[in-house]
């Protein structure tokens, strides 16, 4: 994952002789890097949201309802989502990437509108598009789970009408151990087996939206993942829920 | 004429702008440095409730053969969608491109960076500094914000290490980027018979022309770029320039 924009591996990567016993950033196995969202944070948006998971920033952007075109699109039946995903010039950790978007962002799009979505009651907006916007700033691993837990905010904040929200996490293997968001320290880890599974969930009812996975895990680690993923979307979806109370308590204004 | 114009002049007529501000007042500025922590020197610039982010990211090129010791100095921008609903994805576009161009000049021409500095080994390697504007949400008066954005980016540069001829982005050296002089830019506006600077998104829509003026700290002019439909006199280029130079002065001190 990520291939292009992976570190070459650092030095004194290696903690111990065999496994994986503490991690690189001291979080526990099942910790989250520390978490921030905010809604509301673009102006001129009718839905916006910033969230941030350690050192990876995603805004998320939400213009529409509005008119779909070229006309042919529209569906009287229901409205469409689109989603961007884009990582800025600067955001990555090594050379800089090129601006336009590439194979990789134009899939990460299409699998954060799947992820999604489950969620959103298009048929309220026949003939219409809402258009999500993800751009990342700074970008250290889990950008595509930042990326659909500000948009999920930032649809809440448009009054898009939803049946939940969606949060995301990766989840994975670092050598023998299941840990839960990964860095790409983690992702790049070179002496044993990893594995990066990102999950999106419906966190009520605890469907899965998003599920993808490189790497190698075995059958009984990827569902002790999802089970860490369980509880941590939870976790993620309360920070997200906090984010719009923190706005709209304040007279519910755009900055 | 639209009605909105209309009101804008009727306005200003009365010396009133919808905001509250003197017609030669900025909104508040906010300038934050070292915002991305995977760029190699960054910024973001809030002007009112406008914002973009400048990174830049060094890399090394092979020298122009016209200039084989001499750096290079690469600015792009992007209008994201996100920053106003009549942006669009794709390829820059010509507000893009002119944004790019007008901020590029006034470091160039102003001789800001001594780009002879920046060889490592003449004809062969040289540094080159890529400079990137993104917009975050568009209220107005997106290029003046993006230049200052520019010019605070590269002041915060620091060299990532040189191992052989490969960047090692993981390591940041102390050296900064050899700066001789900081241009300012300065965009004033007029409607009517009125000049304005920094207008708001109602009152760019109205603007007849503009001029945007890049300024040293001893008001030599490096770079003029005149916008807008409606043509200008020499009495207006005076004024203009005037009034950029005393609005300059307000804008380096948040350098």
């Amino acid at each position: 994952m990520q291939g292009h924009l992976r570190r070459s591996r650092i030095a004194n990567n290696k903690v111990n002789d065999m496994s994986y016993t503490k991690r690189f950033d001291g979080r526990k196995f099942d910790e989250t890097r520390k978490m921030e969202a905010k809604a509301g944070v673009i102006s001129r948006a009718d839905g916006s949201a910033y969230f941030k998971i350690g050192d990876t920033v995603a805004y998320a952007t939400v213009y529409g309802p509005r008119d779909l075109y070229p006309r042919f699109m529209q569906n009287p039946e229901k409205g469409i989502l689109r989603v961007n995903y884009n990582m800025m010039p600067f955001s990555g950790s090594g050379e800089r990437v090129r601006p336009g978007g590439n194979r990789r962002s134009r899939e990460l799009s299409m699998v954060i509108e799947k992820a999604l979505l489950p969620v959103v009651e298009l048929e309220e907006f026949p003939n219409s598009v809402i258009d999500i916007f993800i751009d990342l700033p700074e970008t250290d691993a889990g950008t595509r789970c930042a990326g659909i837990c500000a948009a999920s905010i930032a649809l809440a904040d448009a009054g898009i009408t939803m049946k939940d929200m969606v949060a995301a996490v990766s989840v994975g293997r670092v050598d023998d151990k299941i840990v839960v968001d990964l860095n790409y320290d983690e992702e790049a880890y070179e002496d044993g087996p990893v594995a990066d599974v990102p999950v999106a969930m419906m966190p009520r009812t605890e469907q899965i939206t998003l599920l993808q996975m490189d790497g190698e895990i075995t059958k009984e680690e990827l569902m002790q993942g999802i089970q860490y993923a369980k509880k941590v979307c939870k976790d993620i979806n309360a920070v997200q829920r906090q984010a719009l109370k923190e706005k709209y308590q304040n007279g519910g204004s755009d900055e | 004429m639209s009605d909105e114009k209309k009101h804008i002049l009727e306005s200003l007529n009365l010396n009133l702008r919808y905001d509250g501000r003197k017609l030669t007042d900025y909104r508040a500025i906010v300038v934050e440095k070292n915002v991305v922590k995977n760029a190699e020197g960054s910024a973001r610039v809030k002007i009112g409730n406008t914002e973009v982010i400048a990174g830049v990211k060094m890399s090394l090129e092979k020298p122009f053969p016209d200039t084989p010791d001499e750096g290079m100095l690469m600015v792009g921008a992007e209008l994201l969608p996100m920053s106003n609903p009549e942006f669009e994805l794709g390829p820059p576009g010509i507000q893009a491109i002119e944004l790019a161009r007008v901020v590029d000049r006034g470091i160039r021409e102003s001789k800001s960076v001594d780009l002879k500095k920046l060889a490592v080994a003449p004809g062969e390697k040289v540094w080159g500094a890529n400079i990137d504007i993104v917009s975050i949400n568009d209220e107005g008066n997106l290029l003046d914000a993006s230049a200052l954005a520019a010019i605070a980016a590269l002041q915060e540069v620091k060299f990532p290490e040189l191992d052989g001829d490969k960047v090692n982005y993981k390591k940041l050296t102390t050296k900064t980027l050899p700066m001789k002089i900081t241009p300012v830019s300065v965009t004033v506006s007029k409607i009517g018979n009125h000049l304005l600077v920094d207008p708001s998104t109602e009152e760019e829509r109205s603007v007849d022309a503009r001029l945007t003026v890049a300024l040293t700290e001893k008001n030599i002019v490096c770079a003029m770029q005149k916008g807008g439909d409606m043509p200008i006199t020499d009495k207006d280029v005076d004024a203009m320039i005037t009034l950029a130079m005393e609005k300059s002065r307000e804008l380096r001190k948040f350098l």
